[in-house]
């Protein structure tokens, strides 16, 4: 099947406005792939637009690749601070806003929604818009900015992106906190968060037998802060302090799952309430998982043919489906009927003709 | 300011609407007596004010939700209100409408530092939220200026911001999870103590829709540890320009202090006749705070005092303790009550690139004189959220209307250089008939179909944020 790379805003609003049927959108092809329709990527929609380090604002194309932009905010000293996954060097922006992806700093920081200042779009009637700015502090009128990230495609095409940045750090210190299992690490990690420390990272691998803990800053205050966590965990095992590119390593392995790398079955992600995080994974009954967000995110490995949600049906969690296969099962958690409802109607206003990746997130 | 006109069949059905509220709240949830409606006229945008038809003041979930759906049923406008500290007029009432309060329900629920969160009713006010947990060591970080006294509801509907938003952002970044009734009287359920969306982010687009489509009656907020310690330095200039540089080398060089306050020459002067702070007596101000132990104070105000002196001081203040802490920041903190003591005064709160600040004083500088108004400004500096005051007075014909023009030009400038109509303070009746300067048609009728979605009879505070030609245009079509 060929594939629609528009080059232009107007190309793009060109091709959805003359569509005949359902059109199956992509960035980079490296977050999700879907078969419903002609396919229609942004990734040759892109370049820098603006950037000004001083005012910690950058606004590029969405087919920018997220390499391009990460390599440029690190020769400025600035980074993403979601820290979305980089699961290929093809992964473009517009992928990464529009599934919301974001890594280990996200519980304490944000996730790609929080650093999303403004959008250009082209809707599922082929009319270009655009909401937000490239301003931080901005209320005028309501947020689709928001609504957008982690929308999947399937309100609009996301054309332009502006996203705030933030300093990269100078050190990065990870204390590792030897532990018995799931439960004490949690415990561990959740009186971690509950000091003054600014702690950007508390992460768990049973592979692992510790606790990890990310210190992050200028260098006198990730010593002093290093120093005063292991002292407000006496409670617990002596940590070990790595620092430099080995404290770095352990959270670019589990930004992109490295541990469940060609583990068998398929990669799921649950979103949890903290300390509900081991109980979480016991449920899931997985062989191969991974913990981050102090107990809040699981990634796991499960069977193709298994749908964990009715295991988890007594947590307040929300499981998706990573897949880029076909499932038999939906891959979006079903939501409570009226939520469900309320989503379904502002997708039609979106999309009237349903042909934005149609079967993607429930509808 | 132009309010649609009330419907005539509403109020001559006020009685009757009446007796049905009361028959779901008792005597005691429902005020009609003028006398007593009479402080829900207006909020703090007090120059527009208007009677209701009645306020209801409910204390559960279940009763918002019977008041909605009662409404609803009747096609009785419905404005929704926090603590009335809006100064945009979010929550100015038109005469055929009911205001629903949501001040009695002010509970705690749930407070959890494990996972670090803690569920309020909504009509507590957003200091007292953090007074439920700052003994533990804990806040929560939104911190609008009102703070003593607006609700965490109208932080909410306007996505309230602060002075610390640099460092913690604004109420949609701590916001976690909402209650929400619908004008419907459907109780919604959003997020809570897990983070993202299952599905589309309803969060984000409830949060600051300004109470359009629905009323949140509780929240689930983030609450974070407080620091060691804050401290403040004061850096005065002889330019606009220099001191915006100043504030873009610090962000550059990877300091993120938790406040960049800007203060010019005319606010300066107000402040410290006001206030006795004790300022230099310079065109331009910074008070720039960070936060940590000691070590980390030391090592980021090193970095800061260094870049500020490259660019020539006329004054820099490192505060030692807490009382010149206290000092540095008492004029900043009186600043509105300062220029109050000279005139009325509108403020405004447009954001603009931080760029383009030197650009944007000068401009306004000019405008000032055409206008024949004084204007001071104060500043989140390192987010660029401008905060003018307009000084007028209230009891010269025609003044009011010369400051709105004022005020008009200065936000259409803060578009035009790339920012935005307002940063904290919300649309409300205020902005709304700028809202065309910023959005095409077809923007606003994007958001307009949010508001179809939640609220198909466009009954819920339904004179704000959009103009009325084009909220009317699109509802005909």
């Amino acid at each position: 099947m060929t594939e629609m790379a528009p080059h232009t805003e107007e190309e793009l609003a060109d091709i959805i406005r003359t569509a005949e049927g359902p059109l199956a959108i992509g960035g980079g092809g490296t977050r999700y792939r879907h078969d419903v329709g002609a396919t229609l990527t942004t990734k040759r929609m892109s370049g820098i637009q603006t950037y000004e380090a001083g005012a910690l604002t950058l606004v590029v194309k969405a087919g920018t690749r997220l390499t391009e932009i990460e390599d440029l905010l690190a020769q400025n000293g600035q980074m993403l601070a979601f820290e979305p996954p980089r699961w290929s060097d093809s992964s473009t922006i517009g992928g990464v806003i529009a599934t919301n992806a974001s890594g280990s700093r996200r519980f304490q920081v944000g996730a790609a929604r929080d650093f999303l200042l403004g959008v250009r779009f082209v809707d599922g009637r082929g009319t270009i818009l655009k909401n937000g700015g490239r301003v931080m502090k901005n209320v005028t009128g309501y947020d689709l900015v928001k609504l957008l990230a982690g929308s999947w495609g399937t309100l609009g095409v996301l054309s332009e992106v502006a996203l705030k940045t933030l300093p990269l750090p100078e050190e990065t210190a990870t204390l590792c906190i030897p532990v018995e299992d799931a439960s004490q690490a949690v415990q561990a990690l959740s009186l971690a968060m509950k000091s003054p420390y600014d702690v950007t990272g508390a992460a768990y691998t049973p592979q692992e037998t510790h606790a990890m803990l990310r210190i992050e800053g200028f260098p006198k205050s990730v010593s002093y802060r290093t120093k005063a966590l292991g002292d407000w965990l006496k409670a617990f095992a002596a940590p070990t302090v790595l620092t430099g590119a080995e404290a770095r390593g352990v959270w670019t392995k589990l930004r992109d799952c490295d541990a469940l790398e060609g583990k068998e079955g398929v990669l799921w992600r649950v979103s949890c309430k903290p300390t509900d995080g081991p109980a979480v994974a016991k449920a899931l009954r997985a062989k191969d998982w991974i913990m981050d967000w102090s107990g809040g995110l699981i990634h796991a490995r499960l069977p193709t043919e298994v749908d964990p949600r009715n295991a988890l049906a007594s947590f307040q969690c929300h499981a998706t489906c990573l897949s880029r296969t076909p499932t038999t099962f939906a891959k979006f958690h079903p939501e409570p009927d009226l939520v469900a409802n309320y989503s379904k109607s502002i997708r039609d206003q979106f999309d009237p003709r349903g042909i934005l990746n149609q079967g993607v997130m429930g509808a | 300011m132009q309010m649609p006109n009330p419907n005539q069949d509403v109020l001559d059905r006020k009685d009757q609407v009446i007796a049905r509220l009361k028959s779901i709240l008792g005597n005691g949830g429902v005020i009609s007596d003028p006398a007593e409606t009479k402080a829900y006229e207006c909020d703090a945008l007090s120059a527009y004010r208007c009677p209701p038809l009645a306020v209801v003041l409910p204390r559960t979930t279940e009763e918002v939700a019977q008041v909605l759906a009662a409404c609803f049923e009747m096609e009785v406008p419905v404005v929704p209100r926090g603590a009335g500290t809006s100064l945009a007029g979010g929550s100015m009432p038109t005469a055929d409408s009911v205001v629903l309060g949501v001040a009695r329900m002010n509970e705690v629920i749930e407070t959890d530092y494990d996972n670090r969160f803690i569920r309020v009713q909504t009509g507590r006010t957003n200091l007292s939220v953090t007074g439920a947990i700052e003994t533990d060591g804990f806040f929560y970080a939104p911190d609008p200026s009102s703070q003593l006294a607006c609700a965490i509801a109208g932080n909410i509907a306007m996505n309230s911001g602060g002075a610390h938003c640099l460092k913690y952002g604004v109420t949609s970044n701590n916001l976690m999870g909402v209650r929400m009734v619908t004008m419907q009287g459907e109780i919604l359920d959003i997020g809570g103590a897990h983070l993202d969306a299952a599905g589309l982010d309803l969060l984000g687009v409830i949060c600051g829709s300004e109470g359009q489509l629905g009323v949140v009656t509780e929240a689930t907020l983030r609450i974070l540890h407080k620091p060691e310690g804050a401290r403040p330095v004061l850096v005065g200039f002889d330019s606009n320009e220099v001191a915006g540089a100043c504030v873009s080398d610090i962000i550059k060089a990877g300091v993120l202090p938790v406040a960049i306050e800007f203060m010019d020459r005319p606010c300066i002067r107000a402040t410290d006749a006001f206030a006795g702070a004790g300022y230099p007596d310079c065109e331009a101000l910074l008070i720039i705070e960070v936060e940590g132990s000691e070590v980390e104070i030391q090592e980021q105000l090193s970095k800061i005092v260094e870049i500020a002196q490259s660019h020539n001081p006329v004054d820099l203040r490192e505060a030692q303790n807490a009382d010149q802490a206290a000092r540095i920041w008492l004029g900043r903190k009186s600043a509105f009550g300062a220029m109050g003591q000279i005139n009325d005064y509108m403020c405004l709160d447009g954001t603009i690139p931080v760029t383009e600040l030197p650009y944007v004083l000068r401009r306004i500088g000019e405008l000032s004189k055409e206008f024949g108004l004084d204007v001071g400004n104060v500043f989140h500096a390192g987010d660029g959220n401008m905060h003018p005051l307009i000084l007028y007075n209230a009891n010269t014909p025609g003044d009011l209307e010369k400051c709105e023009a004022f005020g008009a030009e200065i936000l259409k400038l803060c578009v035009e250089v790339g920012g935005c109509l307002t940063g904290e303070h919300g649309v409300g009746i205020e902005k709304r008939d700028l809202m065309s300067f910023q959005f095409d048609q077809q923007d606003l009728i994007a958001q307009m179909r949010i508001k179809d979605v939640f609220d198909p009879k466009w009954l819920l505070n339904a004179a704000k944020v959009f103009p009325l030609d084009t909220s009317n245009a699109h509802r005909a079509a």
